[in-house]
């Protein structure tokens, strides 16, 4: 288990308020100078060498992203944006960041923005979490008014604006360039890329988009060093990261911890186990709704990271635990996600805008088993031509966990139908 | 996708201008962005405008901003049809979103459904006759830990159960004032309700 004095989010709970004062003694803004000293080049290679990656979902390696920025060598300003539209079902870690440790996300904000030579970072907020961006606009004023931002931050002579934009309710503008364009005041409807964002991003301009949680462990790497942030978790799949359990566990919680942790272990040490049991375990939704579920068995032995996750054909994504006790229904908790995508899908492509609805109308009637068998798989078929037909993931996101669904309980889909016509 | 219908003509009002207060907001909202870009405050300056106009936004609120902003009113009438946030017809003192998305709906999200509407006496998508409480139901509200959970106006309560929702309705209603977040004495924030198992040092 993760040692206290390892953890990077000391006051993830809130014990603490989340002041400048209060943030100075858990040791934000210790050293920055400093560390912005140290040159571009050598952070970035400090997050390489870290194996720090997005804490997003998609778990592209942050310093390769940052990267591909062109910094000072292009004529445009560049933007670091922060995403914070947190919205994937069973995540809710960025909102404990945001609220009670505001000053690493902005920290890392100005940490980030100097690597990438950005002039300004946008940190979008979700519109729903009202009270989160008070919290964190409070702390940015703190931050200006103590010289750490804006002008000269932190006595550098490096400029760096910070600004929090709140959005409006649109799962979708979690998705990168969904995001600039509804930072641009538009719907967010993704972008084709290429161009990809770091070379035309928000305004036309270089832009990086990246996690909150992704931002606000990056000063504690810079103070700890790669070595340290690496140590945690296996090769590939480094350093310590903020699970939320939820669901069917004796004490839902969110809960920092090493990479790698073993599932088991993460929701019987610190959710108190599955409710009646680990025997009473149905199935885990392992990292946030997107991923295909899996059942007891492979979560018996299974660890949370990246490649683990991957290779029993889920994922690590968000690291949003909801887990299913054997008092589920276990189709109809599939078809409420099918119907949060039908709701959230932002229309532009027909595999989509039209799939999500199909799915979720399908996944309906075999709730109660309304269906010919060979609905089944004409079900899996119609997941396959959403997949990868979509100009952003949600066509994937939606596919997936009617897939994982029926790959781990096809039987039961069966059984439904079965006990149906017989009782017809 | 989700269906959004503006407000019928009778409710439309004629007229909608910012109030002093707001005029400084607005300019205050526009100075964030770089000058030429003042589309982006498209989004804030409604929310504005929402707030300004009890909750939800008239077609001329709607008009105004685009014409603010410099940008083409059909634009506008497309974000604020887009995004769920943007009421388009009137809604009572109090908006109840109660989320049902699977985190919630596996500890007892229909149970808190049945309590809200029984209690209030209408169906979803409804508002009492008193125009105090208008019930929705919402996707995910990112605080799954603290399953279920409902946001009114700008406040999540958390960790409720069908009696607790009941009563903060009814305290909501009288004007006494209410704790927001957990409703679970037992926790604070995302810890877990039996005790801490990380940061007991601290």
């Amino acid at each position: 288990m993760l040692a206290d004095k390892d953890r990077i989010f000391s006051n993830l709970y809130g014990k603490y308020d989340a002041s400048l004062t209060e943030s100075r003694a858990r040791g934000d803004w210790d050293g920055t100078k400093d560390i912005l000293s140290r040159g571009c080049e050598a952070l970035i290679k400090e997050i390489k060498d870290s194996g720090l990656r997005g804490r997003g979902g998609a778990g592209f390696p942050t310093g390769l992203k940052w990267s591909f920025m062109p910094g000072r060598l292009d004529d445009r300003p560049s933007y670091l944006v922060v995403n914070a539209d947190e919205s994937e079902p069973g995540t809710c870690k960025d909102r404990d960041i945001l609220r009670h440790e505001p000053h690493k996300l902005i920290e890392g904000c100005l940490i980030a923005g100097f690597a990438m030579g950005a002039v300004a970072t946008y940190i979008y907020v979700r519109g729903e979490f009202y009270n989160e961006t008070v919290a964190l606009q409070c702390a940015v004023d703190e931050a200006y008014e103590a010289g750490l931002i804006g002008k000269n931050a932190c006595g550098t002579g490096f400029d760096h604006d910070i600004y929090v934009h709140r959005g409006a309710g649109a799962y979708i503008c979690g998705e990168e360039t969904a995001l600039i364009e509804s930072l641009e005041g538009k719907k967010g409807q993704p972008r084709l890329k290429p161009p990809f964002p770091a070379n035309t991003g928000v305004w036309g301009c270089p832009t990086t988009v990246n996690n909150v949680e992704t931002i606000a462990v990056t000063p504690s790497i810079m103070r700890r060093g790669a070595s340290w942030f690496s140590s945690f978790g296996r090769i590939n799949n480094s350093g310590t990261k903020v699970f939320c359990i939820s669901g069917h566990v004796e004490n839902p919680c969110n809960v920092e911890e090493s990479m790698s942790i073993p599932l088991k272990e993460l929701i019987n040490k610190h959710a108190g186990g599955v409710r009646r049991g680990w025997e009473n375990l149905l199935a885990v939704i392992p990292g946030g709704s997107s991923v295909p579920l899996i059942p007891k068995a492979i979560c018996d032995d299974v660890l949370m990271d990246f490649d683990s996750l991957s290779e029993v054909k889920s994922g690590l994504g968000t690291a949003a635990v909801i887990v299913m006790d054997k008092s589920t229904d276990i189709v109809a908790a599939i078809t409420r996600l099918s119907q949060f995508y039908k709701h959230e899908s932002c229309g532009q492509c027909t595999p989509c805008r039209e799939g999500t609805g199909w799915i979720w109308r399908m996944m309906q009637r075999l709730v109660t088993g309304d269906a010919g068998m060979d609905e089944i798989d004409l079900l899996e078929q119609v997941t396959l031509q959403v997949e990868g037909h979509t100009i952003c993931a949600l066509g994937d996101a939606a596919a997936w966990p009617v897939q994982g669904l029926i790959r781990h309980f096809r039987s039961e889909l069966e059984r439904r139908i079965l006990d149906r016509a017989k009782a017809a | 996708m989700s269906k959004r219908m503006f407000a019928s003509t009778q409710f439309q009002p004629k007229e909608f201008v910012f109030n002093r207060e707001n005029k400084f907001e607005e300019e205050r909202i526009i100075a964030k962005y770089p000058i030429g870009c003042q589309a982006s405050a498209l989004l804030p300056l409604l929310d504005l405008a929402q707030r300004q106009h009890g909750g939800w936004l008239p077609k001329i609120a709607i008009r105004y901003v685009a014409g603010l902003l410099d940008v083409s009113e059909v634009r506008a009438f497309e974000v604020a049809s887009f995004y769920t946030m943007f009421n388009l017809s009137p809604r009572g003192k109090f908006l109840v979103q109660l989320c049902r998305t699977t985190p919630c709906w596996l500890r007892g999200s229909d149970e808190l459904r049945e309590a809200c509407a029984g209690h209030l006496g209408i169906k979803f998508d409804e508002t009492t006759s008193d125009g105090v409480f208008t019930l929705v139901e919402v996707e995910c509200l990112g605080a799954c830990v603290n399953a279920p959970m409902i946001q009114i106006n700008d406040d999540y309560y958390e960790d409720l159960d069908p009696k607790r929702i009941v009563e903060l309705l009814d305290s909501l209603k009288a004007g006494v004032s209410v704790n927001i977040g957990s409703q679970n004495p037992c926790r604070r924030f995302s810890e877990s309700a039996a005790g801490l198992t990380t940061l007991t040092d601290t």
